[in-house]
């Protein structure tokens, strides 16, 4: 069973529905409306809009006739901050590798301190 | 709001972008630094095992050839667990360091690392580090993991979120 994050990656590697959540970061749009500019069935985007609502990305109104399509912001959100979570762990290595290098540094413009190793760098 | 899987942060230190095209990550970082020095950093066992783990784990180094066809293992230490990572060093040069990545616990996922060291010329050295995996799922789970054992509590809210369903 793939996690939530990961449906919701999977659902966006595809440049349509990209498209069309691009789309409706503009306002709420029925089916039609989201079919209306590529050259597919409504079915085809109906497709779709299943997969993003699989994942969580979008949600359709009550409304029976219109059942417009809304997207999920907060799930967006989620996922910077997962990546933001990764990035900040990555920093905090580096700035660990920051330390190691300033001591290599030292090293270096003393010529009369040997490496601690006997190393060349 | 993103309306890609592409993000990339930036607060003058690491950048990170995760494409919607390719199962890929990638990171930029600059230090201060030669790309020389980098490349000894992520090549000299003793100086790898002092940066490497997250905070509060132990690097156990069991096997680590460094030269281009060369092999590595290594054994990161948490409140007495341990997890084995290995891989081969595809290229070590002096600009570029290629090497794999498996974690044991999932033996048959595979990454290539490749490290690429742009002298900015004032004693500052550019690295950016591009991790590809064979599919998104994977790259997904490792951006959503962390990859790195011991998590920052800061997220224990966001896990219960998604734990609870909210999501």
């Amino acid at each position: 069973m793939p996690d939530p994050l990961s449906q919701a990656f999977a659902a966006l590697a595809d440049p349509t529905r990209r498209d069309i959540v691009a789309r409706l970061c503009a306002g709420d749009a029925t089916v039609g409306e989201l079919a209306a500019p590529y050259d597919v069935s409504l079915q085809a985007v109906s497709k779709h809009l299943k997969v993003l609502e699989g994942a969580g990305l979008v949600s359709r109104g009550r409304d029976a006739q219109r059942r417009p399509v809304h997207l999920e912001a907060e799930v967006f959100d989620l996922m910077t901050k997962w990546i933001e979570r990764y990035r900040r762990e990555a920093e905090a290595r580096y700035q660990r590798l920051d330390a190691v290098l300033a001591q290599l540094d030292e090293h270096t413009t003393d010529p009369h301190e040997p490496t601690e190793r006997g190393e060349t760098a | 709001m993103t309306t890609t899987t592409t993000t990339t942060t930036k607060d003058g230190t690491t950048t990170i972008e995760a494409p919607a095209d390719l199962p890929v990550i990638r990171m930029s970082r600059e230090f201060r630094a030669t790309p020389a020095q980098l490349v000894r950093a992520h090549t000299d066992a003793d100086l790898f095992v002092r940066w490497v783990g997250p905070d509060g784990s132990e690097v156990r180094i069991d096997q680590w050839d460094p030269r281009t066809g060369g092999s590595w293992r290594y054994l990161n230490v948490v409140k007495g667990e341990e997890y084995g990572f290995r891989g081969c060093f595809h290229t070590v040069r002096e600009d570029r360091l290629v090497q794999t990545f498996t974690w044991e616990g999932m033996p048959d996922g595979v990454s290539l690392e490749t490290l690429s060291f742009e002298d900015l010329g004032d004693g500052r050295t550019r690295m950016l580090a591009e991790s590809l995996v064979d599919r998104f799922e994977t790259r997904d789970a490792i951006l959503a993991s962390g990859m790195e054992v011991g998590l920052n509590d800061g997220y224990a809210r966001l896990d219960g979120l998604l734990d609870d369903g909210e999501v």
